[in-house]
C-alpha cells in the first residue's frame, strides 16, 4: 500500500470516528431535549481538531510500520496518486457545494444557528467520508 | 464495479522478456510498484507521458506496448 493510499484510509477512518464522537457528545448534551438547546460549539471544535490530529497520527504511525517492511513506499507518490487525489477532491467539492446551499437556505429562513452550523459540519463530514470512500475504491478497484 | 479501460497493454510480457521485476521497471519510469501493477492489470490508464516512458524503457514504439480496439 502506497503512502497516499494509507493517508486516504487514515482520513476515512478519522472522519467516521470524528462524526460518531460528535454525534454522541451532542446527543448526550441535549439529554433527550431539543437538539438546538445542546452545547454544540465546543464538541464541534474539539471534534474537528481531534479528527485532523487523529488522521495525521494514523498516517504517521501506519507509515512507520509500513516503512519497516517496504522503506521505498514509505513516502513515495506518483501521477496515479495525484489523479486519484484530484478525483477525490472533485467528489468532496460536490458535497461541500450542497452543504453551502443548504446553509444559505437555512439563513434565509432564519433557522437557529445550531442547524446552520451543523448543516455545514454535516457537509464537511459527508464530503470527507464520501471523498475518502471514492479514493479508497479508486486505489482498490482502479481509476481508468 | 469500475469499468476496465479499453486500452490494453503488453507491459507484463515485455517486462518478463526483458528480465525486469515490477519494482525495477517502476523505478526506471519513476512510479511506485503499485502503479505499475495497476497499469499491467488495466486498472489505471497511464498518462501519455508515462506511456512514452514505458515504451522507451523497452525500446519499442508506443503502439507495440499499448493497444486500442478498432471502432
Amino acid at each position: 500500500m502506497v503512502y497516499r493510499e494509507r493517508a486516504a484510509w487514515s482520513g476515512l477512518i478519522a472522519a467516521v470516528v470524528t462524526i460518531a464522537v460528535y454525534v454522541v457528545l451532542v446527543l448526550r448534551s441535549a439529554g433527550g431535549g431539543p437538539l438546538d438547546r445542546a452545547d454544540w460549539f465546543p464538541p464541534m471544535l474539539w471534534s474537528i481538531g481531534g479528527g485532523i490530529a487523529l488522521s495525521i497520527l494514523l498516517t504517521i504511525v501506519w507509515g512507520i510500520v509500513a516503512a519497516r517492511r517496504d522503506p521505498e513506499s514509505a513516502t513515495a507518490s506518483d501521477i496515479r496518486d495525484r489523479d486519484i487525489d484530484r478525483m477525490g477532491a472533485r467528489v468532496e467539492q460536490a458535497f461541500l457545494v450542497i452543504a453551502g446551499l443548504v446553509v444559505i437556505v437555512l439563513c434565509a429562513i432564519g433557522a437557529d444557528v445550531f442547524w446552520i452550523a451543523n448543516a455545514m459540519f454535516a457537509g464537511f463530514a459527508v464530503s470527507s467520508v464520501i471523498g475518502g470512500i471514492a479514493r479508497v475504491i479508486a486505489y482498490r478497484r482502479g481509476l481508468v | 464495479m469500475v469499468r476496465p479501460t479499453l486500452v490494453s497493454n503488453s507491459i507484463r510480457a515485455h517486462r518478463e522478456a526483458a528480465g525486469l521485476t515490477q519494482a525495477e521497471l517502476a523505478r526506471a519510469v519513476g512510479v511506485t510498484r503499485q502503479t505499475l501493477i495497476a497499469i499491467e492489470q488495466q486498472r489505471y490508464s497511464p498518462t501519455l507521458e508515462l506511456a512514452f516512458q514505458l515504451a522507451r524503457a523497452f525500446g519499442v514504439g508506443i503502439d507495440d506496448l499499448f493497444q486500442y480496439p478498432e471502432a
